[in-house]
């Protein structure tokens, strides 16, 4: 019977999914981001698909020139490439932001599951916690952490990853709290499950879709974080690319070279929009009770 | 009310507890000598002892850490290690400059985002909200640095209207851009929020009755409509402190406004512990305290809340 059960479940959820998708794709703006989105990380993972340049070798005969067919994005003071610099930062920044994403999503998940599953003093104590962290604002907490630590990619996506565990902790917490007294989790305990099966089997699935949904509009936040510390020269360290570092070490040549500041940043921005409208797109796919009335209430 | 008051301020007691042993622990115990990088690279061992002594590094860790939270409930942040000031008398001297901005910022903020978002919740002129809501994505989305150095970029450089940076001893004209970076992301929120309480709105009862009786539309849309989006408007701002608080940090530095936010990355610069210990832990107290006073309102403007703030 159990079996039985469980293919019916897989069905379902693969038909749930399906919708999902196809709600996805109905929303245009949401698959405009996507596209956007998956193009940038095609040319960021794979750079020499648009570039031929070195991102960290020198031209100094071939500095600050302005965007060209040869530099389309025009050259920096050490004459190195542009669009090669922004390519490779963001292999940089998604790198960074991805992994610190995950690192919050475990940390949440192991710290909201047990202060939302066992409960009491534990619960008490971890959600005191996530108060306390949520008492700084996050970009302070973050650079007062990465002003005495050694600067680089690691500490960087651990400080990011550590501070947003808070959000996500309440949130899988809020999710098991609401599930956990469901019909079909009682029947599994009675049927003998243990807490790691119940847990694993029966009520982390449910959290599924409002962890991707977080996950996806935490990371816009988190590579914005993360080139703001960068920026302040507090993230990615020199010579490597990235995007907060060569918008804040273009400021000098802002008069003669503004494409140093303006373009890096517009990749940046494009991407973290990008992102916001993928993140959107899946809450609204994923969860259609929240959908506002497109034209309002009126007439 | 007095009681869901006095609930609250008893919250705050261990969250403040908990802010100051973090800023301890992050200062103290995470890996990085302070000493070692206050002597830069030449030193000698007995420079290194001596420092240690006079900060008390010497000491056990649970002493210093009662030594600090003694510290700190006196105000008493300790000295800079570059000028010997006392941390307290240079955020006194800060903190007002970085104050004008954020309340300045606040005030273009909502302003601002009232104004769009009524604009693009009414539904009058369709295209306009449409292109006000894509607007709004950008403004969350948009790092503030950039947005700062565009600002400068296009009023300072094109066209020569406005100061690219300085303080200008406080006139307005070097307050307008910063103040406009620092509230964009924040104006966007707010013009969602109220986008949102507008739609709901719309279809509430109350709005019904209000148009049944025979009521204007300018009155339905003033009195009624408007009134309700604006509760939540009081959240987003208080949540909102903190970026403004963050963001100051990076609105400061670029143009160059001598606030805490500077202050902190200047602090970073001279590896200046003691200052950038005392300037977050300012901010975070600070943030603390508006959130709380940002829920004791909310409690003040919607009795509900206080009946959930009750029963838990």
């Amino acid at each position: 019977m159990a079996a039985g059960t469980n293919t019916g479940d897989a069905a379902a959820r693969r038909g749930e999914t399906e919708k999902a998708v196809a709600r996805f794709f109905s929303n245009r703006t949401a698959a405009a981001g996507l596209i956007v989105l998956g193009v940038i990380v095609i040319v960021t993972i794979l750079p020499g698909l648009v570039t031929r340049f070195d991102p960290i070798g020198m031209d100094l005969p071939a500095s600050l020139q302005a965007p060209s067919a040869e530099h389309p994005l025009g050259t920096d003071s050490f004459g190195r490439d542009v669009l090669s610099r922004v390519l490779h930062g963001g292999r940089v920044s998604l790198g960074v932001g991805l992994t610190a994403r995950t690192i919050s999503l475990i940390l949440g998940l192991l710290a909201g599951t047990i202060a939302g599953y066992f409960g009491g003093r534990l619960d008490n104590f971890i959600m005191r916690l996530a108060d306390i962290t949520f008492a700084f604002p996050t970009l302070l907490l973050l650079i007062a952490i990465m002003a005495v630590v050694t600067p680089g990619m690691g500490a960087l996506s651990v400080a990011l990853g550590a501070v947003g565990w808070a959000a996500m902790a309440r949130l899988v917490r809020a999710q098991i709290l609401s599930i956990r007294g469901r019909d079909y989790v009682q029947a599994a305990r009675a049927a003998g499950a243990g807490h790691l099966k119940l847990i694993v089997r029966y009520i982390l699935p449910q959290c599924l879709s409002p962890l991707v949904v977080v996950f996806t509009l935490g990371l816009g936040m988190t590579i914005m974080a993360e080139s703001s510390l960068s920026f302040l020269g507090l993230g990615i360290q020199p010579p490597h690319p990235s995007w907060g570092g060569m918008i804040s070490r273009g400021i000098p040549f802002m008069r003669t070279a503004p494409w140093l500041t303006i373009l890096p940043g517009l990749v940046l921005t494009l991407v973290i929009c990008s992102i916001n409208l993928v993140g959107d797109g899946l809450r609204d796919a994923l969860d259609p009770r929240r959908l506002v009335p497109p034209k309002g209430g009126r007439k | 009310m007095g009681r869901f008051i006095a609930r609250r301020l008893l919250l705050l007691i261990p969250i403040l507890f908990g802010v100051v042993t973090v800023t301890f622990i992050i200062m103290y115990v995470i890996p990085g000598d302070p000493v070692l990088s206050l002597v830069g690279e030449r030193y000698d061992e007995e420079t290194l002892d001596r420092l240690r002594g006079e900060l008390g590094l010497d000491r056990p860790l649970a002493l210093r850490y009662i030594d600090y939270l003694g510290r700190v409930a006196r105000f008493d942040f300790g000295r800079s290690f570059v000028t010997g000031r006392p941390v307290l008398d240079t955020i006194q001297e800060r903190f007002p400059r970085t104050l004008a901005l954020a309340g300045a910022a606040m005030l273009i903020a909502v302003a601002g985002g009232l104004a769009a978002g009524a604009v693009a919740g009414s539904g009058r002129v369709p295209w306009v909200g449409k292109g006000l809501m894509a607007l709004t994505l950008v403004g969350v989305s948009i790092p503030v640095f950039w947005l700062g150095l565009l600002l400068i970029h296009l009023f300072a450089i094109k066209l020569e209207i406005l100061p690219p940076s300085g303080y200008g001893g406080g006139s307005i004209r070097y307050l307008i851009l910063p103040a406009l970076t620092l509230s964009f992301a924040s104006m966007a929120t707010v013009a969602r929020v109220t986008r949102a309480g507008f739609l709901e709105a719309g279809s509430e009862d109350f709005v019904r009755t209000a148009r049944a009786k025979g009521l204007g539309e300018r009155a339905v849309m003033g009195k009624h409509v408007f009134r309700n989006a604006l509760i939540p408007v009081v959240t987003i701002v208080g949540t909102d402190f903190g970026s403004y608080l963050g963001g100051s940090v990076l609105t400061e530095s670029i143009f160059g406004w001598p606030g805490l936010g500077r202050l902190i990355v200047q602090s970073i610069l001279r590896r200046d512990f003691p200052v950038i210990q005392g300037a977050v832990l300012f901010m975070a107290i600070l943030f603390v305290l508006v959130n709380l006073i940002v829920d004791i309102s909310y409690g003040f403007i919607d009795p509900r809340i206080r009946g959930e703030g009750a029963k838990e």
